[in-house]
């Protein structure tokens, strides 16, 4: 195995598409220095990313929008304040990945480029309508968090292919999101389910709504039908119910030594309904 | 010591201090079983069978043997034949035979200069497997249609017609059973189910052995008990027992699954076969959860027959418990545990040892109490909710005292349940009120606890200061609490006593640090021990004096001359006799062998509030609370570290804690993140109360600590689930999704 420490994101993409064999980018590190020690995966490459200038930074771009450098780790995230003022579901997804040790390390990217479908934070950047900047060969383009996903361990990143940044959205009053998850626990495990909830509010109403489901299918999934029917709500109890229930209906999990299918299309419903309350309180400027 | 002149009132005995282990733990000093090295040494590594039953009809490694590095390669063919018994289950579960009986199972193993080397040899080794049927419910396995796991497992005790894989059958019992239900207002039965838990020490099993062909072997090891590593792998390997120096390690945790052999005969074989260079073996968590621990699943059937106003009349049992494909689980101390804590004025008892393909079971904590004490004391609180009756007044109408006869046969001398029943109903966490969705629940726990063969020793320094050497390692703080006896026995202060632990040619045989022994039976023993040179320092002070003998006594670190017709001298310290050993006979030891008994019977009280989700079915532990009868506690900060401990992995065990089989009979969740014991955050603080009956028969009055606690959660939690949700779940883990379950349809889990 060789170790490489690149000094631009160009370089780093070089010596991907030069390198022969399996190839992995290198950030936290926290998925790949694990599947390296126990074996299930042995990179012939691994790429560094963290010594490229910038990538450990958030910037507040000419739009409003927040820019996320690909090594960010998740306690830089928590510590941002503005960020996780604005942004609380996206941050409070990421502080559920590892304890204070992992947190000083793992990042975002990390967790969306491991593939898995109990990803905790992957939910509420797809519910931000965060997209990610990808860096190839031929160039840059602008990807869609909801794209990168697709299946279990698995993305639609081409080889060679690096995630460079992610593009979070300007924020507007009255707007708020949630992510929560069941585990058995309090700490240390991974999600039976998850859900993240993005509202935005006009007097109280629900003008816009994206929800977002997670470890309820192959990959994590955006729930059109659930988020339809909260537009135009309040979110009373009786829409709280008929939410709950579209979650249940729209999930298709599997049985796993983590939970039934049963046990889980059950719960998400709960979670997915107390994550809106959640949100929605929020955006009221609850807390 | 008298019986009847128990001392009350104590210099160090109860006091607290830094634990003489405590520096070297905290600055990382401490040598555990992986820090061990030496020149020359090889690294060696496990290959385990990827099938839940199968047939090894080949095994290849000509391609492993060819890496560059690798210096031995052994299976089954490299231990001695003709071996039978016990003694050939333990070299079956250390290295397979003909067959693989469970996922993890050791099939060879590999030295080599370095891990990295050895776990590609690992990959290397080509065997040929025929996969056979497997089973892994306790129940299923007794089937009449269940694979049969061996043709010739059952002992003499298996009644006819019984399934081949039930490895013995135990009865027993007192009174009229029937009459006794007859006589009942009420009579009520369950059917109850555990999964098998591990003792999840956080240190996994490690080891560094040296054998050559003269048969003198060393092993250094993380254990409970290195004689009995002495004993077992003497007896795998044909080798003399006295020929092998097993020194151990400092210990992180056993709980009673260190007591026996994994990897140790691997690391000597290995070592033999490689020229006799030093062999360290270091198992992943991985490996610890496939192929070590646990303790065994069970299925259990209660029948308890009451009278209106709470007096139990009459109860049977039927344990069926799957320990491995060994048997050897401990259905026999369920048994004897179920009704210890009641007078039951007739009970039966009906166990069965089966067999699975699962690792072979080991002790841990309280082995089989902790089953028997779900089963029974879930079915009591039943009865209590059925008849509207406070459970700890139940039981404080049928707790056991002095003088009775226990369920299982001894009779009791003194004992504290009733104390500590009254106790746990005056804390104040009995009377809290509870919000909604939230239960308490109450429930006793039992175990008989252990004394065992022991030998110790003790010697004066030049200066006064004094060693113990005691063969039980420290886990839970023995070393401190033998030190506080030490000082005590003398009148010396506690720094001046060192402890240690060593190897097997220093001391006879000890049996190892479990059945909660090593302060009762080391102490004692250091105790007698201790007074020989105190006997020993007042003849040489009496010839000094040139007065007789008996006419000297010792006090807080002096002889002094026994009375005014004694004659007129001025006490001497021991730093003054240690000082002039040399002039007067040379040096002063003392040593005590014995099995030891009186080991002083230990109840616990539990009680437990929690929270139900009743969306999800999370539990949430509120508060808790542990009474038990400590006999006296000679260094309270490490009881009341044993109480809490035992309630954690109860907890654990009855919340969480599950073994995944998939239906390829191979374990799904060989790892902490999925094996889910609590963490911190899962917890509340575990209030404790010790009480303290002292033990009659030890010199201080104590009794073990080690094990009892951790048998009353699985009722008290599911005890309080009830309470809080009326759900009522006769199966463990009470997992999220099992809850939500029972509180949907009403189904117990079984």
């Amino acid at each position: 195995m060789q170790y490489h420490s690149p000094s631009s994101f160009n370089e780093a993409v070089a010596i991907s598409n030069s390198s022969s064999g399996l190839v992995k980018y290198l950030a936290g590190g926290t998925d790949v220095l694990v599947q390296l020690k126990i074996g299930t995966k042995s990179p012939d490459h691994l790429i560094d990313i963290k010594n490229i200038p910038g990538v450990r930074e958030i910037s507040l771009r000419d739009d409003g929008g927040y820019t996320i450098g690909a090594a960010v780790s998740g306690a830089q995230l928590t510590d941002h304040k503005e960020l996780s003022k604005k942004w609380p579901g996206l941050v409070e997804g990421m502080e559920l990945v590892g304890s204070a040790q992992i947190q000083s390390r793992a990042t975002l990217v990390g967790n969306l480029c491991n593939g898995s479908p109990a990803a905790d934070s992957v939910p509420g950047m797809i519910a931000a309508g965060a997209s990610v900047s990808i860096l190839n060969s031929s160039g840059t383009k602008d990807v869609l968090v909801e794209d990168i996903p697709s299946g279990p361990g698995s993305t639609s990143l081409k080889n060679g292919e690096l995630i460079t940044a992610i593009n979070l959205p300007k924020r507007n009053d009255y707007e708020g999101d949630a992510y929560l998850r069941f585990i058995p626990r309090t700490e240390m495990d991974i999600a039976v389910v998850g859900c993240a909830v993005n509202l935005s509010l006009e007097n109280g109403f629900i003008t816009t709504a994206k929800v977002v489901l997670g470890a309820v299918g192959p990959k994590v999934m955006l729930a059109h039908s659930a988020a339809d029917c909260l537009v135009g709500t309040k979110l009373d109890d009786n829409i709280l119910s008929r939410f709950s229930a579209k979650c249940s209906q729209i999930a298709k999990p599997i049985s796993d030594k983590r939970g039934s299918a049963e046990f889980r299309k059950d719960i998400i419903g709960v979670i997915a309904q107390r994550a809106a309350r959640k949100a929605y309180d929020r955006a009221l400027g609850k807390y | 010591m008298a019986k009847d002149e128990l001392a009350k009132d104590f210099k160090y005995i109860g006091t607290r201090p830094n634990r003489p282990d405590g520096y070297d733990k905290v600055t990382g000093r401490a040598k555990y079983g992986a820090d061990v090295a030496a020149v020359g040494m090889l690294h060696g590594a496990v290959l385990r069978s990827p099938y839940a039953h199968a047939r090894i009809t080949s095994i290849n490694f000509e391609k492993a043997s060819k890496l560059d590095g690798v210096k031995a390669i052994i299976t089954r063919d490299d231990f001695p034949v003709g071996i039978d018994g016990d003694t050939l289950n333990l070299l079956e579960n250390t290295i397979a035979g003909e067959f693989a009986y469970y996922d993890g199972h050791a099939i060879a193993a590999v030295a080599a200069t370095t891990v990295h080397i050895a776990k590609e040899a690992i990959n290397e080794i080509e065997v040929e497997y025929e996969v056979l049927p497997h089973v892994i419910d306790v129940d299923e396995a007794i089937k009449p249609d269940a694979p049969v796991i061996k043709n010739n497992a059952r002992d003499f005790s298996v009644p006819e017609g019984s399934s081949p894989n039930v490895a013995s059958y135990i009865e027993f019992g007192t009174g009229d059973i029937d009459g006794g239900f007859d006589k009942a207002d009420l009579v009520k039965s369950g059917r109850f189910k555990t999964e098998a838990a591990h003792q999840g020490y956080i240190e996994p099993h490690a080891c560094m052995a040296q054998l050559d062909h003269d048969g003198q072997g060393e092993m250094w090891v993380c254990t409970q008990g290195h004689w009995y590593i002495r004993q077992m792998c003497a007896s795998v390997l044909g080798l003399e027992a006295s020929k092998l120096c097993v020194t151990p390690s400092e210990i992180g945790g056993g709980f009673g699954g260190k007591t026996t052999i994994f990897i140790e005969p691997l690391a000597l074989a290995l070592s033999k076969k490689s020229g006799g260079r030093p062999v360290k073996i270091v198992m992943s968590r991985a490996e610890v959860l496939r192929a070590t621990g646990p303790t065994a699943s069970a299925s259990m059937d209660v029948k308890i027959g009451i009278t209106k106003d709470g007096y139990l009349t009459s109860g049977s049992v039927e344990f069926r418990m799957q320990g491995g494909a060994f048997g050897g689980s401990p259905v026999s101390e369920a048994l004897q545990c179920a009704f210890a804590p009641y007078n039951m004025p007739a009970a039966h008892h009906i166990g069965y040892d089966i067999l699975a393909n699962r690792p072979r079971a080991a002790a841990y904590r309280a082995p089989g109490s902790p089953m028997a004490a779900f089963a029974v004391e879930s079915l009591i609180d039943e009865i209590c909710t059925d008849l509207n009756l406070d459970p700890i007044d139940v039981r404080l109408k049928n707790a056991v005292k002095e003088g009775d006869k226990s369920s299982y046969g001894p009779k009791f001398k003194k004992i504290g349940l009733i104390e500590t029943l009254e106790a746990a109903k005056d804390h104040p966490n009995y009377s809290i009120s509870l919000g909604d969705n939230q239960g308490r629940g109450v429930a006793a726990g039992y175990w008989m606890n252990h004394g065992g063969e022991t030998s110790v020793s003790v010697s004066l320094a030049e200066d006064g200061s004094v060693n113990v050497t005691v063969g039980t390692p420290d886990i839970g703080g023995s070393r401190a609490s033998i030190a506080l006896m030490t000082a005590e026995t003398y009148g010396i202060p506690y720094d001046s006593v060192r402890v240690n632990i060593a190897e097997t040619g220093a001391l006879g045989f000890n049996e190892p640090t479990h059945g909660s022994r090593a302060t009762l039976a080391s102490g004692k023993a250091v105790y007698e021990a201790a007074n020989q040179t105190i006997s020993e320092m007042c003849q040489r002070v009496a010839r000094k004096w040139q007065i007789d003998p008996d006419a000297v006594f010792w006090e807080n670190g002096y002889a002094k001359p026994a009375g005014a017709n004694a004659g007129d001298f001025s006490p001497i310290s021991i730093k003054q006799i240690a000082s002039e050993m040399d002039q007067t006979g040379g040096p002063i030891a003392g040593h005590h062998e014995a099995s030891i008994r009186g080991v002083g019977h230990s109840f616990g009280v539990h009680i437990a509030d929690v929270e139900v989700d009743p969306e999800t079915g999370r539990i949430t532990v509120l508060r808790y609370l542990v009474a038990q009868d400590a006999g006296r506690a000679i260094h309270p900060s490490y009881v009341e570290g044993q109480f809490q401990g035992g309630a954690v992995q109860g907890i654990g065990w009855a919340l969480n804690e599950e073994y995944v089989y998939g239906a390829d009979g191979c374990l799904q969740n060989a790892a902490f993140l999925d094996y889910r014991v609590p963490v911190a955050s899962d917890l509340p603080n575990i209030d404790t109360i010790i009480v303290e009956v002292p033990n009659p028969d030890h010199p201080f009055g104590v009794r073990g600590v080690g094990e009892t606690g951790i048998a009353p959660p699985l009722p008290a939690l599911a005890n309080a689930v009830n309470a809080a949700v009326g759900a009522r779940l006769r199966s463990l883990p009470m997992s999220p999704g099992k809850v939500l379950k029972t509180i949907k349809t009403g189904e117990d889990g079984c």
